[in-house]
């Protein structure tokens, strides 16, 4: 099939940046997202024009790297998908595809696609760990926890921190993003010892980097590729209201 | 060069005690005197440096990614091994050890394999109290499964998201740590070469991968915990980014490159669809618990899967290892899809691939159980290949996945340049010619957690605060020859992109060092291979500058050394004039196509030392001398 692309183009996180448009040729449907993007870079160093950098790693949706908007959507049209995993036979031949970066006052664009989230690892420094260190931990088996309540704290864990929750909301909010980890560990015993501290540092590191405040809308479960349930970010409010009213 | 391996003395179970009383320990006090570069920040490497800081060391740790929570162990599926026994079924610390070694056909130090079977337990312990949420029983205690090559069931897991789990539950202490000032966190930083001084490491040179800066960071030690080079196959189910750089330059400043051609070939992932594939995908080996591999009898059987019947199929693994079937380890499975494959009973569009099938264990177990063993495994396979593996068997193919081999370490994970420590799938410790399931995670952790504290402690004390800084001309005259390579990288301006070497050397190695070895072949590859790295300095085009995020130029580099990478795995499969464990030299088998293992010549670790460019590196051995187990032939039958 053949595509028109409309892609961002900028130079660096100086640069004003503009949409770019470019044909992409004989695409094969079972193609990714990506794959079609780098035959389409192939072309462009071919022409002699700089090929469009975006960021990926394990193209298998995992590592949380990619990240792109594709027609206003982050990853894309599928449900539960990054954009690394979205093949083409999602598409028509004679399609028009918009590519933009995650747009976030909190994440800054660095070049063409790629964008800088390293708000959020400065949220997880903030209080995002159970402080243990390594040796005289007791026998794994010692402490029985509900099946339950290990899925639900693997539900949450399930996070790929990529962003698009953030990219997704209108507000430019991380809650789904904190509410994951801070209900992670509030759902183990090995995160209780901490969890006043850690809600309440995580959340105002969270408001230090510029995110948004969450008003409900729910964009970011929509657009979260692991499915993460905004039933987390109630369970965070409670988490942050014990801590403060207990205080 | 000298290979001493450095084990201590005394019997195999009391070898690391006693060792660990013997090391010198740094007073509390001058811990902050220290300073460690760590390179990596998979498991082994967010261990190594979130434990080292929480001794109390200076640390500063460099990842390739936008955030360390992104390196590659991200990936890993399946599961982690240790010898915890809960399941009752005869587990212990010596058949974890054992397991390994002859899984890893006999190719691997006792001693260190002892050792990490020793700290296994540690690590699953470690992990729960960090809050990584392991499948549990309804009763609250942790779940286990089976996996390829055990007869028991050890294997810890997190849905099919172990290793995400894992790493998450090391970056979270990194990022503890990162948050004290007790760690100074690089990403988007690519290690570029190795500083050695007087001998010693002393640090690195790194590209600062959004501005370009090129920059020296000097320590006391090093910790390489830069991954594997399986993506010098180019196809692979390695993350994009995993490269051989950071150790192959070390190499080249003097550490021994150890089995480079132990390399290990995965037997379930997504079989290859088209020229354009940029990637493979592996499908969690824990499949293979419940899923039955096979192919049609006849060849050329173009019948849908469901159309042929229970007669016309040759479920050929349980045909041969009766008693591992579907469980026979990696090697021998990935082989025997290959042989079925070249005989023509390969199947899907392509014909190179064979069935993966869970129609049994649906009826057996119901459809739900199984979804909630490999649900999001499932849905990835449809996901890319547009077909339900609830109605039509999955299809499946070998793919590269793990390098045993690595840079040489002693037992104390150094180098053979001193000060240079190296640990995780970077270094080529443990497994051997093969590694069995769910034992990286473990080797990755247990070097990072509960190795490299100690030994690098001991070195501390041993060799002193370094005087050396990065003023020191040496870092200077590294730093100028990273400048020239991005210089010429740059300057070249011919017609083929970096991917385009890339892809046409992942052939060479595949088609010659691959899952099938013979002596004409490698000979054969290591003409093409030169061939075609000279071409690379002569046609490669990268446009833009070193000045900016350039993720042309980041490939351009990588590529220039797998180019030099392969060359030199080639070499090692051709001395070794044997078959053992993933290394399969067809010359050497037995009647019934198994490997030939010898013993007599081949008993040894092969570590290769730079000659200098475009010269045939000098192959040093390492005799394994086995006092614990008996030499046996592998037999899964
Ligand atoms: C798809 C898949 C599934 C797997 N499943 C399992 C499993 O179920 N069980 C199991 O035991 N094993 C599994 N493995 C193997 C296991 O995941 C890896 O061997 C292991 O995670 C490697 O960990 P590591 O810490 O050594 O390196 P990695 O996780 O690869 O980390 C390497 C680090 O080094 C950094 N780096 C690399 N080069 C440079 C450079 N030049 N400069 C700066 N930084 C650099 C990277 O940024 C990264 O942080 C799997 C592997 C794959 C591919
Ligand atoms: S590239 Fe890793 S999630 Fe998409």
């Amino acid at each position: 099939m053949n595509l028109t692309l409309y892609v961002w183009r900028q130079k660096n996180a100086d640069d004003k940046g503009r949409m770019e448009k470019y044909e992409a040729r004989d695409i094969n449907h079972h193609m990714s997202f990506l794959e079609m993007l780098d035959v389409v870079n192939e072309g462009l160093i071919q022409q002699g024009t700089e090929p469009i950098a975006f960021d990926h790693d394990c193209r298998e949706g995992i590592c949380g790297t990619c990240s792109l908007m594709i027609n206003g959507r982050a990853h894309g049209p599928e449900m539960a998908t990054t954009v690394c995993q979205l093949h083409m036979r999602h598409f028509k031949d004679g399609d028009t595809i918009y590519i933009e970066p995650w747009r976030a006052r909190a994440f800054p664009v660095l070049k063409d696609l790629v964008v800088d989230r390293s708000a959020f690892d400065r949220i997880m420094q903030a209080g995002g760990f159970v402080s243990i260190n390594a040796g005289g931990a007791p026998d794994a088996n010692a402490l029985p926890i509900a099946k339950k309540d290990a899925d639900t704290a693997m539900d949450a864990a399930a996070c790929i921190g990529c962003g698009a929750c953030v990219a997704s909301c209108k507000n430019a909010s991380a809650m789904l993003f904190v509410a994951a980890k801070v209900s992670q560990f509030a759902s183990l015993p090995q995160g209780h010892a901490e969890r006043k501290q850690r809600v309440e540092k995580m959340v105002a590191q969270m408001d230090r980097e510029g995110f948004g405040n969450c008003t409900n809308y729910y964009e970011c479960e929509a657009a979260c590729p692991k499915e993460i349930s905004v039933k987390f970010i109630a369970m965070m409010n409670r988490e942050y209201l014990m801590a403060t009213v207990t205080r | 060069m000298k290979l001493d391996a450095k084990v201590p003395s005394g019997p195999l179970a009391d070898k690391w005690d006693k060792h660990r009383f013997e090391m010198k320990l740094v007073n509390p006090a001058n811990k902050r005197k220290f300073s460690a570069i760590v390179v990596g920040s998979g498991l082994a490497g967010a261990a190594g440096a979130a434990s080292l800081a929480e001794l109390g060391y200076n640390v500063s740790c460099f990842c390739y990614q936008d955030s360390p929570r992104r390196a590659h162990s991200i990936a890993a599926q399946g599961g982690i091994n240790a010898s915890k026994n809960y399941q009752n079924d005869g587990d212990s610390t010596w058949r974890l050890f054992y397991d390994t070694v002859k899984g890893g056909d006999f190719r691997s130090r006792e001693a260190n394999v002892y050792r990490l079977a020793q700290v296994a337990n540690n690590i699953i312990d470690q992990c729960v109290a960090q809050g990584v949420p392991f499948a549990r029983e309804y009763g609250g205690l942790l779940a286990n499964r089976s996996f390829g090559g055990a007869q028991v069931s050890r294997t810890f897991y997190a849905r099919g998201q172990t290793g995400q789990q894992l790493l998450l539950g090391a970056y979270s202490s990194l990022s503890r740590q990162i948050g004290q000032g007790q760690v100074k966190m690089y990403p988007r930083t690519e290690m570029l070469d190795l500083v050695v001084v007087d001998g010693r490491a002393r640090g690195i040179v790194v590209r600062d991968m959004v501005t370009g800066k090129i920059s020296s960071h000097a320590a006391d030690a090093v910790v390489l915990a830069t991954g594997g080079y399986g993506n010098v196959f180019y196809l692979a189910t390695y993350a994009k980014g995993c490269n051989g750089t950071a150790a192959y330059r070390s190499y080249k400043k003097g550490a021994a490159f150890a089995n480079p051609c132990f390399t290990q070939i995965h037997p379930t992932c997504i079989p290859v669809s088209g020229e354009y594939q940029s990637k493979l995908t592996l499908m969690s080996e824990s499949l293979r618990n419940d899923g039955r591999i096979w192919v049609p009898k006849n060849r050329d059987d173009n019948r849908a899967a469901g159309d042929i019947p229970e007669n016309e199929r040759d479920y050929y693994l349980e045909r041969k290892y009766p008693s591992f079937g579907n469980l026979a380890p990696r090697d021998i499975s990935s082989r025997s899809a290959k042989e079925v494959v070249d005989d023509g009973r390969g199947v899907g569009e392509t014909g190179v691939g064979v069935y993966l099938d869970f129609a049994d264990a649906i009826k057996r177990l119901g459809k739900d159980v199984i979804e909630e063993r490999y649900g999001n495994l499932f849905q990835m396979y449809e996901r890319i290949t547009g077909e339900d593996p609830y109605t039509v068997p999955m299809r499946i193919y070998p793919a590269s996945h793990y390098t045993m081999g690595g840079l040489w370490v002693d037992y104390n994970l150094e180098s053979t340049i001193p000060g240079l420590f190296v640990a995780g799938e970077a270094n080529f410790s443990d497994h051997g010619a093969n590694r069995l399931g769910a034992s990286a995670l473990m080797q990755g952790l247990a070097d990072g957690y509960f190795v490299v504290p100690y030994t690098l402690g001991d070195h501390f004390v041993r060799a002193g605060v370094s005087d050396v800084t990065t003023d020191h001309p040496e870092f200077k005259k590294v730093e100028q020859e990273v400048q020239e390579r991005m210089k010429k990288l740059l300057s070249i301006n011919g017609k083929r992109s970096p991917d385009t070497f890339h892809r046409a050397l992942g052939k060479i190695m595949w088609e010659y060092c691959g899952m099938g070895r013979n002596e004409a072949g490698l000979k054969k590859a290591l003409q093409e291979i030169p061939a075609l790295r000279e071409e690379f300095w002569q046609d490669l085009k990268v446009m833009g500058t070193n000045e900016e995020l350039n993720q042309q130029l980041e490939l351009a580099g990588r590529v220039a050394d797998f180019l030099e990478i392969g060359e030199v795995m080639c070499y090692d499969a051709l001395t070794r004039a044997e078959s053992c464990g993933a290394h399969f030299r067809e010359e050497f088998q037995t009647e019934e196509g198994e490997a030939l293992r010898n013993d007599k010549d081949f008993c040894y670790v092969s570590a290769w030392e730079y000659q200098g460019d475009g010269k045939e590196p000098a192959l040093h051995k390492e005799p394994l001398v086995f006092e614990n187990v008996e030499l046996s032939t592998r037999s899964y039958k």
